[in-house]
């Protein structure tokens, strides 16, 4: 039906008008990325917006970004007051897709920007490795993101680094693209924190790279206000023995687009993914990841929650390619779902693709309303029944993010992650 | 303790329940009064266990007649959580575990609904934590259970502990254990039934859904009932647990095939 309605609009005027008053509006491209912005904007004149007869988006609807007039525009550059202090030992850096996070920082030992000719070098590698380069939100991203915030991790301490951002009407078009090359041994936690309200468009795209032996545990939290929109790409490499976990939570945003994509590049490694994502009101919050293992002995340990309330709508799509060389992967997916209202709607999907024969690759899925024996449990010790339905939405919830970096507890994420209102106000100040 | 004159707590009259479209009580009569014990025993599926948690409020089952007052109010009318917080407790069979919810927490909110509803004040985090740690002894239980998830990763013996310990908390006054000695072993039994015993007083009474006498064996019970096909199909004092502990369940299908029998002399079975 709605791919009806969308052949039979006249789609492609709107569309190109869409790319192209924001493309008309971009600063001439300049500095280290000024070649990829070419590339991305000719891309980007050419790539129609994504649309729902393309198998990656048959489930998610594009109205809420479609509905942005994107815009470009300076921003102050100054780092809003009201931040919570950020966690000791932690290393905080701002972000605002337009000046130099590093100017006036100083780096910890184990934590240096890489040259122009080194980033000339690894950017986009990763990209390509995990085979998402041509994606239009990454092509999005090359044509607006003027800087990449580069940097090389070594060393035996671990690295405590959180980068937040925050995007409003005023910045419309926040783009973030960040490369982490995360050397042998060194290890990281990384703590993301991206904030968005008004008319704006979040765009990221991470490549990380882990060396032999390398650990990053990567904590996401993203906490959006309607109608602002996020699209994130994060690609990562593992080389053996590496671990790399993601823990994601995100609420909030019209549209939400996670792409998380690893590749094991020869096997070995370890990956942990733990995701939470709750729809609201007229929300669509959708996450496609996608795991290959390119070598044997490879283990995934995967976790995706989602709550739908309101008209919101849950996506999530799990695709695990386990190529023939990829003998003795130990790969498990679970994802789990509360569905909280009869106009919610929660799609999910394991996608696995196995060659290789001796492996295990377990998968499962769950939608179900809040449990009535928990409830009853609940209420028949004197807990009233909302009460009773909060708590159990909040150990739902709980169990992904207890798994965030300790660093990303000064958010407060449970808090934020239930209430509603602006994100960027701290709960307390909260009427 | 058994005082005529005591108060009459719970009073159940002619009490018809089903699940689904299945008649499971049928007729169950019933008074407790302050100070009392009581045990009902019967086999699976006699209507034992759909007794207590049809007292408690359990949504999936719906009372289609009869009625029951506790302290004089109508108990069917409250929900579930107005219920406990006006002294009905049940005891879990099967005590459920809710991932992510902290036990303290739970522990602390459901006691101080229990307080809010008898007046007294709220307790905070530390004054709880006083109160907590005191009753915890009288289940002997390792104060790190408090900071897991509600019974999550418990074991058996460990649920049924933590279920006393909200008994011990929320002080009851009528408390219904449903099957509370089923899957403990022997000093987990001891423990528990002592927490039961100490809880026990003049003011309150215990209502013990069980299927083995062992459990009377250490919680001595005023009256015993033997439930059978949704009905208490006879009551006496501790002396009838041990009868059916000797004599099996075997002579009450044939009180019971009696009784069905003069309600109804011709059932379909013998027609056809």
């Amino acid at each position: 039906m709605a791919l009806a309605s969308e052949t039979n609009a006249p789609v492609v005027s709107p569309v190109a008008a869409w790319s192209e008053r924001l493309l008309g509006q971009l600063p001439e491209p300049s500095g280290d990325l000024a070649a990829v912005q070419r590339r991305g904007r000719s891309a980007l004149e050419l790539l129609p917006l994504p649309r729902r007869h393309q198998e990656d988006w048959r489930f998610t609807d594009l109205s809420a970004l479609t509905a942005l007039t994107p815009s470009w525009s300076e921003t102050s550059g100054e780092v809003p007051a009201d931040l919570p202090a950020v966690a000791a030992g932690t290393l905080r850096l701002w972000l605002d897709g337009r000046g130099d996070p590093l100017a006036g920082v100083a780096l910890p030992p184990g934590l240096a920007p890489l040259s122009s000719a080194e980033l000339g070098q690894a950017l986009g590698h990763t990209l390509a490795a995990v085979g998402c380069e041509h994606h239009w939100p990454v092509e999005f991203n090359h044509a607006t993101a003027g800087r990449c915030l580069a940097l090389r991790v070594s060393g035996r301490e671990t690295i405590r680094l959180e980068l937040v951002s925050a995007a409003s009407g005023r910045e419309a078009v926040l783009p973030l693209r960040l490369l982490l090359l995360v050397e042998e041994k060194a290890e990281l936690e990384l703590t993301q924190v991206l904030l968005g309200s008004g008319a704006s468009l979040t765009s990221v795209v991470l490549e990380a790279h882990l060396g032999r032996k390398a650990r990053l545990h990567h904590g996401l939290v993203a906490l959006g206000e309607a109608p602002a929109c996020l699209l994130a790409h994060l690609a990562v490499e593992q080389e053996p023995e590496s671990r790399y976990q993601l823990t994601s939570a995100s609420r909030g945003w019209a549209l939400s687009r996670l792409e998380p994509r690893i590749s094991q590049v020869s096997g070995a490694a370890h990956t942990q993914l733990e995701g939470l994502q709750l729809a609201q009101e007229h929300q669509v919050a959708d996450t496609h990841t996608w795991m290959r293992f390119d070598g044997p002995d490879g283990t995934l340990d995967q976790l995706h929650k989602a709550i739908a309330d309101g008209h919101g709508r849950s996506v999530f799509n799990g695709a695990v390619r386990v190529p023939r060389a990829a003998q003795r992967t130990n790969a498990a997916q679970l994802s789990r779902n509360l569905l909280l209202s009869n106009l919610a709607r929660i799609d999910t999907k394991p996608e696995l693709e196995i060659v290789a024969d001796d492996v295990r690759c377990a998968h499962g899925a769950t939608v179900s309303r809040l449990q009535l024996d928990e409830l009853f449990y609940l209420q028949s010790r004197g807990i009233g029944a909302d009460l009773a339905a909060r708590l159990l939405k909040r150990g739902f919830c709980a169990e992904v993010l207890q798994a965030l970096p300790a660093a990303a507890s000064v958010w407060r994420p449970l808090d934020r992650l239930l209430q509603e209102g602006s994100p960027l106000l701290a709960p307390e100040q909260r009427p | 303790m058994i005082r005529p004159d005591a108060e009459l707590l719970l009073q159940i009259v002619d009490l018809h329940a089903r699940v689904e479209d299945q008649p499971i009580l049928k007729g169950v009569n019933l008074e407790i009064r302050s100070g009392e014990i009581h045990a009902v025993m019967g086999r699976n599926g006699s209507g034992k266990s759909t007794l207590s948690k049809v007292l408690a409020g359990h949504p999936s089952y719906r009372v289609t007649g009869g009625t029951v007052h506790f302290r004089g109010e109508n108990l069917l009318d409250l929900d579930p959580e107005q219920r406990a917080r006006i002294g009905v407790f049940l005891g879990f069979q099967y005590p459920v575990e809710i991932p992510g919810v902290s036990n303290l927490e739970f522990l602390r909110v459901a006691t101080n609904a229990r307080r809010l509803e008898r007046g007294e004040e709220e307790l905070d985090t530390f004054a709880f934590e006083d109160l907590v740690t005191e009753r915890l002894k009288v289940v002997q239980m390792d104060p790190a259970f408090l900071e897991r998830s509600v019974n999550e990763g418990f074991s058996g013996g460990e649920k049924k502990r933590n279920e006393i310990l909200q008994m011990a908390l929320l002080e009851p006054v009528v408390a219904i254990l449903d099957e509370t000695d089923s899957g403990l072993d022997i000093d987990a039994l001891r423990i528990v039934a002592g927490g039961v015993n100490h809880l026990a007083s003049a003011d309150n009474a215990t209502l013990l859904i069980t299927h083995y006498q062992r459990l009377l064996d250490v919680i001595t019970p005023d009256f015993v009932h033997v439930m059978a096909a949704g009905r208490i199909l006879r009551t006496g004092g501790k002396e009838l647990a041990l009868e059916l502990e000797e004599r099996g369940y075997d002579w009450v299908d044939a009180e019971l095939a009696a009784i069905e029998g003069a309600e109804a002399p011709r059932t379909p079975m013998e027609v056809a």
